[in-house]
């Protein structure tokens, strides 16, 4: 599978991030090149084989319900490039 | 469990230019899981609090931090599976859907698209007695809240609060079994009671605890029979999806209004277009979202954070039996043990707290003058002072008091409604209060027959009269009721009048 630089361009896009024009022929042939990979590894049959999702025989760790975070917002506004009122302050965003 | 059987109700029918259409309608109502503690994080859910002051790093997403989920959440989620009779899958999983938003920090939203904590289940939607629809649950996915954007506090800058970022939601999706406005807006209600039964979402839509996204089609009388054969979705019309509404009443004037706009464009020769669409109350419209359809390329992955949730049987056997009695038990259990009409059964379990309440007052008591004053005179009066039933003035113990003296013929009802009023206003024990204030009916006959005597000796035109027209024995009666202060026993005046004027 290729990808073409229209599909490159839209991945980017997506991604919010910025590639100059100039720069997406070498992106799509990137990308193909990695699918073409992913393609490779597709020929191995792994039928009935479990998906291995941890190397170690480990169980979801859980928390219990009990509220133990918070009450911080300087800290959670610390880096914000501008926040007022106790609130992110960004570019406006209407529908 | 007794079954109260129901028939199905008809689909609503709009009539078009070109014949009749029927309405096809699913629902996803995105249900604030009621726990503590966010789903990853240990921050409070607490609604209302200072803005970002319910953040943990996890929630703002900060770099290297990471989820832990809340075994609260899962519990709940069983729960609610359980109460709405559907399969837990003991294995889910956890998937990234993935989109910028000012609101979302993370850049995605953890979700369950490919393995959801709880798989097909049911809820009977009751629309009338005798009739309800069954409509049909595919399944229910944990998943994380968004944050708050605020737009009208400044002209050129939104304003974001991460508060309800990471809140847990259920998405709980139904098939497209609903046929009509009322259909939907009854499905919701009904998932909203069954959902505070359990206490695992507390159903306040005002606050947006409880929304959904509707899905409507249209197509031909006979269609969806045959997709209801099949199961094959080619016989329905293209759907819209409206988004994200927190009330009934929208969510009927939506999808009426989005009916006959794609009724509209297909009587015209045109086709549906498949689309999010947004509804608007103050014009009453519903309209497309467009700016919304390339962002809509997800990229769902499974979330590299988080292992596969795996729940024991015998963790979700130990919930299944903590499970409280719900709604059509508990409306059947009224409708059996307390011979209760369908209706005044719905109404009394409508919420649990109410049902709490009736049962109190009707042990060992004559169950439906139980549920009549509970219905009629509490309700009534709470109504109007817009009070809540757990906060009462008078409380199941004394209404029950009530209805003991009336069924023990110790007042009559109308007397009744006055020492209501006075339990209500003043307080005190029913029993007590009749004691003491003389309220208690004459039931004693001599002390009727003097008072007889005494109306029919001071009315002797009267007596003629009624000797010639026993109609107007009744004039003798409401004389009677007056002099006793309305404590005499009704029947025994009728009976002590009639005979005294040899009727």
């Amino acid at each position: 599978m290729s990808i073409d630089e229209g599909t490159a361009a839209r991945v980017a896009k997506l991604a919010r991030i910025r590639v100059e024009e100039a720069d997406l022929p070498a992106l799509a042939q990137e990308f193909s090149t990695i699918l073409g990979f992913i393609e490779q590894l597709n020929e191995v049959d792994v039928d009935g084989v479990e998906p291995m999702t941890s190397v170690t025989p480990m169980r979801l760790k859980r928390r219990d319900d009990v509220v133990t975070d918070g009450n911080q917002q300087a800290a959670v506004l610390a880096n914000a490039p501008d926040a007022r009122e106790g609130f992110f302050a960004v570019p406006k965003v209407v529908e | 469990m007794l079954d109260l059987t129901y028939e199905s109700p008809a689909p609503r029918v709009i009539a078009g230019a070109t014949g009749d259409w029927e309405l096809v309608i699913g629902l996803e109502v995105h249900a604030q899981v009621a726990t503590a503690a966010k789903l990853f994080s240990g921050a409070s859910t607490k609604f209302g609090a200072e803005p970002n002051s319910n953040v943990a790093f996890v929630d703002a997403g900060m770099p290297g931090m990471l989820p832990v989920i809340n075994e609260g959440c899962i519990a709940q989620a069983v729960r609610t599976g359980l109460g709405l009779k559907a399969e837990i899958n003991l294995r889910s999983a956890f998937d990234r859907k993935n989109y910028f938003y000012p609101d979302l920090p993370q850049g995605y939203q953890i979700s369950q698209l490919y393995h959801p904590i709880v798989g097909e289940g049911e809820v009977i939607v009751d629309m009338a007695p005798g009739v309800a629809r069954l409509v049909r649950i595919e399944r229910i996915h944990l998943e994380q809240d968004a944050g708050k954007s605020i737009h009208d506090m400044d002209p050129a800058m939104s304003f974001v609060d991460l508060n309800r970022t990471g809140v847990a939601l259920m998405e709980i999706v139904s098939r497209p079994d609903i046929r009509g406005p009322e259909e939907a807006a009854a499905y919701v209600l009904k998932l909203r009671q069954i959902l505070r039964y359990l206490g695992t979402c507390d159903g306040n839509m005002q606050n947006g605890n409880l929304r959904a996204d509707v899905n409507v089609s249209v197509c031909r009388p006979g269609d969806y029979e045959k997709y209801q054969e099949t199961q094959d979705f080619s016989h329905l019309g293209t759907r819209c999806e409206i988004k994200n509404m927190n009330s009934m009443r929208f969510i009927q004037l939506a999808i009426d209004h989005e009916a006959r706009r794609q009724i509209a464009i297909l009587e015209d020769g045109g086709s549906v277009v498949q689309e999010t669409r947004l509804y608007d109350p103050d014009k009453n419209e519903t309209r497309s979202m467009r700016s919304k359809e390339e962002a809509h390329d997800y990229r769902y992955f499974p979330c590299p954070d988080l292992l596969p949730l795996e729940i024991d049987q015998a963790w979700v056997d130990d919930i299944a039996a903590r499970l409280p009695e719900l709604p059509d038990e508990k409306k059947a259990r009224f409708v059996k043990d307390f011979g209760l009409s369908e209706y005044d059964a719905s109404v009394l379990t409508a919420e649990a707290e109410n049902a709490v309440y009736f049962e109190e007052v009707a042990q060992g008591r004559d169950g439906k003058l139980a549920a009549n004053w509970v219905i009629n005179e509490l309700f009534g009066r709470l109504k109007k002072d817009d009070c809540a039933i757990t906060e009462s003035p008078v409380s199941p113990a004394q209404l029950g008091g009530i209805v003991g003296l009336i069924s023990s013929g110790d007042i009559s009802g109308k007397i009744a409604k006055d020492l209501f009023e006075i339990v209500y206003t003043e307080g005190g024990d029913p029993v007590e209060i009749v004691e003491k204030r003389g309220m208690k009916q004459v039931t004693d006959t001599g002390a009727i027959e003097a008072a007889v005597d005494e109306v029919i000796a001071a009315n002797p035109a009267q007596v003629e009269k009624a000797k010639a027209n026993p109609k107007l024995a009744g004039w003798f009666v409401g004389q009677v009721m007056k002099a006793t202060g309305g404590k005499a026993n009704p029947a025994a005046v009728n009976q002590i009048v009639a005979a005294k004027l040899g009727l």
